[in-house]
């Protein structure tokens, strides 16, 4: 890195060229842009997408009037990992009427932050069923407003959570905390990686 | 639109003026990571928002955030950078990783960047 510190650059490196995505999902006002400004060396930005569907019960003949434009608001940071890679955090909200998007906006994600309010466990489940249909690896990261406190047991219980799913607390307003939860969530991607991995044959020994 | 942001003249009609009517033939290549290279500068006549992307793009530059500097769906943003990829204006720096999983090594280096935050 040159005499630049990450926190302040604007422009990535001539030499950056490749790009890499997770994402933040969880309820309304759970944190999502919190986490992403704590950790982001750029103020987060804010864009959309746009998605036209054939409207619903409405006559083919119609035509291009049958079709509705959905748009869906996301925001996003960006940290800068090394001379080649940059990753990009996406806030998206996790609500089902959002979700039909999920595949055009995040495919090749690497994985995603399922934030939750203990207060509000139920506001995730939905997300979450969503990332385990989809077989993306993610882990949930309960963000502290200061409610009641919580077992694990209690969380996983609630939101129904597989074992090997990860889950950590964190301050998203903390850059340290909210860089603890990405770290959490690519050492589970490395154990799913590895999981994945076929277990290479031994060399088979010399037959005499 | 389900949340209007102030300053933002999203009217179909200017969209569509944008980008001539065409959907999106050709700009699915554009994920919204690939980072954007201009290849040359903005000559007099060009679309002003071509123009604008050339120069947002001296540096490497996501589509996601051409997109928040131009104030324009990720979907037409695309359509805008195909035009210039197909006359040689810009490059696209594709995400390396294909992944249904991604590449142990790529977590590797995600994990340092991350940890020297
Ligand atoms: N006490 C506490 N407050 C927090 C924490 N994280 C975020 N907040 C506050 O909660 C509010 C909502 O945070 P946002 O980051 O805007 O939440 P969001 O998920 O992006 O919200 P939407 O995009 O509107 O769905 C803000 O006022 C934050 O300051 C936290 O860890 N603890
Ligand atoms: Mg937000």
């Amino acid at each position: 890195m040159d005499s630049v510190t990450s926190e302040q650059r604007q422009t990535l490196h001539s030499t950056a060229d490749n790009g890499l995505k997770i994402v933040v999902v969880g309820g309304f006002g759970v944190g999502k842009t919190t986490l992403v400004r704590s950790v982001s060396e750029i103020r987060p930005l804010n864009t959309e997408e746009t998605m036209t569907q054939a409207g619903e019960g409405v006559d083919d003949t119609v035509g291009v009037a049958a079709k509705t434009a959905t748009t869906v608001a996301f925001d996003f940071g960006r940290i800068t990992l090394d001379a080649h890679n940059v990753l990009y955090l996406f806030g998206a909200p996790g609500q089902e009427r959002f979700w039909f998007l999920w595949d055009r906006l995040f495919s090749g994600t690497l994985g995603a932050v399922v934030l939750v309010d203990t207060r509000r466990l139920a506001d995730s489940w939905y997300a979450i069923d969503r990332l385990e249909h989809h077989g993306t690896p993610f882990v949930v990261a309960c963000n502290d407003f200061g409610g009641p406190a919580h077992t694990p047991a209690q969380i996983r219980e609630a939101l129904d959570l597989a074992d090997e799913v990860p889950l950590v607390f964190c301050d998203a307003r903390s850059r340290e905390s909210s860089k603890q939860v990405l770290i959490s969530l690519v050492e589970h991607l490395r154990t799913v990686v590895a999981a994945a991995r076929p277990t290479p044959h031994p060399i088979p020994e010399p037959t005499p | 639109m389900s949340r209007g942001r102030p300053g933002r003249d999203d009217s179909p009609d200017r969209l569509y003026t944008l980008t001539g009517g065409r959907s999106r033939a050709g700009s699915d290549a554009f994920d919204l990571v690939t980072l954007v290279v201009s290849e040359s500068d903005p000559v007099a006549g060009m679309q002003s928002e071509h123009a604008a992307i050339l120069r947002m793009c001296r540096f490497p530059t996501a589509v996601v955030e051409v997109a928040a500097g131009l104030g324009l769906p990720v979907s037409i943003t695309r359509i805008l950078l195909a035009d210039l990829h197909d006359t040689g204006r810009i490059s696209a720096r594709h995400p390396r990783a294909s992944y249904r999983l991604p590449d142990h090594d790529i977590l590797e280096q995600v994990l340092v960047g991350l940890r020297n935050l």
